[in-house]
């Protein structure tokens, strides 16, 4: 019974009486249990991306009225096993003259990147890796790392295209990071912690519905960030190649998709966890296993909608992207930030349904004014008409009225 | 504390493991055939001409400088954000003035065209 309830506690208990039984001293047992959970915890992340991919071609095709895999397995459930075994006996080209240590690093940075985020999710009230107390700037840090292992991979390929490229890259994700990290200062607002897990204890209320118009535009940064469509610049093929990534080959350019559908993962973890509660619902402190069910529910909302997205809407132009950033995203969120600030500061002692209806109001108030202002952006740069004023031309009826010939 | 932070360290570790592994794993299966022609870089099919590493386009380096501007005002904000709970109305108006100065800031860049992609 007890297993049922909070299996995540009870097998990591029986491990350390284990491990205490084999009379080593506290901090080996600590160091060990450490290590298999974070082992068990990261490979399983990574097993996860195989099914990640089956899932995401499967949406996709469905979108694009095809069957997507179909031929290993059931509903092509081992097409991803299949292309893994592939991949791995490909040959890894390295190109004359590239740095051999940012060229072999970077893939392995991408993925580790995404990776180290998992140690501060909180997926029950018992299970996460650690409830770190700077977690969400701990997140916002690994963002970082990741595009640290995207200048390398266009820095040490000694090629001009991935340099190029790599510069796009990193100019997209650190603008990015801007509203990124703006919006992500609400949630640690609201709950008063940047730990994870106490950020989901304290949301009585989900989040969305105190601050909708920031969870959007986390939601439009975060699919920045993970450079996916209407976002995907940092791999333009129709422009730049390939992107960055245009002298890997082999398990190396595999790594640099593993990494991209993890992140996409790891952002709607984290949009679930800020702004729908995490593993919050019904029963789920009495029995930590449910919250991993609501979790899930909550993360392949998000991750549905992503791939969604990704099926439906044509990309950006690199100089609109930066402009929706720019002028639109950063001034819009600092100034929510600061209307969201006040005045739940002056509800700050109403019961809940009067704070989210104050705040619901707000948003709703800002999302009209921004229309506005939208619409005489749109009026002043909108493009001169490409009809052409009427003409005099030549007609049946006219000619007809003319003389006639005789 | 101490905890937290050897378990972030562990698992920093193993998060880099994990893909070196799978690429060492990869580089025993695979097959290693490298011939010139193959190791050339790509380029449309000609020698690339003169330096990989260029300098290019200086509209990067002044994205640059207006992102460390906001990240920087972003790490001063967070401090605020965890202590907002107990902090009094004067304390959040004066984050308000702090973000407002930053906004002109902002106008100033976007009025010099320095967020412009040229």
């Amino acid at each position: 019974m007890d297993f049922l309830r909070d299996p995540y506690t009870f097998v990591a208990n029986r491990f350390q009486e284990f491990l205490t039984g084999l009379g080593l001293a506290p901090e080996w047992v600590l160091f060990i249990s450490f290590l298999t959970g974070a082992f068990i915890l990261a490979t399983s992340a990574m097993l996860l991306v195989t099914m990640l991919i089956w899932i995401e071609r499967k949406i996709v095709a469905r979108v694009q009225d095809r069957f997507g895999p179909n031929r290993v397995g059931p509903w092509g459930i081992f097409q991803s096993f299949a292309d893994l075994i592939k991949i791995f006996t490909k040959e890894m080209i390295t190109p004359t003259g590239s740095d051999w240590l940012p060229y072999n690093l970077a893939p392995v940075l991408a993925v580790s990147a995404v990776l180290t985020v998992w140690a501060v999710l909180p997926f029950t009230v018992t299970f996460y890796g650690v409830n770190l107390s700077v977690g969400v700037l701990f997140v916002i840090a690994l963002g970082a790392v990741g595009e640290m292992g995207i200048i390398l991979a266009g820095w040490g390929s000694n090629n001009k295209y991935a340099l190029l490229a790599a510069f796009r890259a990193i100019a997209q994700l650190i603008s990015y990071g801007v509203p990124l990290a703006i919006t992500m200062l609400i949630p640690v607002m609201f709950s008063g912690s940047m730990a994870l897990n106490d950020i989901v204890l304290a949301q009585d209320v989900w989040y969305i519905f105190l601050a909708p118009l920031v969870a959007l535009i986390f939601f439009v940064t975060n699919l920045a960030e993970i450079g996916r469509a209407p976002f995907d610049l940092v791999e333009a093929e129709s422009e730049l190649v390939s992107g960055f990534n245009v002298e890997y080959s082999g398990l190396k350019f595999g790594m640099f998709y593993v990494a991209e559908f993890l992140h996409a993962l790891t952002v709607s973890l984290i949009f679930a966890t800020l702004f729908l509660g995490g593993w919050r619902g019904p029963g789920a402190v009495e029995y930590p296993v449910l919250g991993i069910v609501y979790y899930t529910l909550k993360t392949s909302l998000v991750y549905f909608l992503i791939i969604l997205l990704r099926a439906s809407l044509p990309r950006f132009r690199i100089d609109q992207m930066m402009a929706i950033n720019w002028k639109l995203l950063i001034p819009l969120s600092l100034s929510l930030l600061m209307l969201t600030a006040l005045v739940y500061r002056l509800v700050f002692t109403q019961p809940h349904i009067v704070r989210v209806l104050v705040l619901l109001a707000v948003n709703g108030i800002v999302f009209g004014v921004l229309n506005l202002i939208l619409a005489r952006v749109e009026k002043r740069n909108s493009r001169r008409p490409l009809v052409a004023e009427p003409r005099p031309v030549a007609r049946a009826e006219s000619i007809s009225s003319n003389t006639p010939v005789e | 504390m101490l905890n937290d932070w050897s378990y972030v360290a562990i698992f920093t570790v193993i998060s880099m493991f994990l893909p070196a592994a799978a690429i060492a794993i990869a580089s025993f299966l695979a097959p290693k055939k490298p011939n010139p022609i193959k190791n050339s870089i790509y380029e449309c099919g000609v020698e690339t001409v003169g330096a990989t590493w260029v300098q290019f386009k200086v509209q990067y380096y002044i994205y640059t400088l207006v992102f460390l501007l906001f990240d920087v005002e972003i790490i001063f904000l967070y401090p605020w954000a965890v202590a907002y709970n107990q902090l009094p109305l004067f304390a959040v108006v004066e984050v308000i003035i702090f973000i407002l100065i930053l906004l002109g800031g902002l106008l100033y860049a976007w009025r010099k065209g320095a967020l412009e992609w040229v």
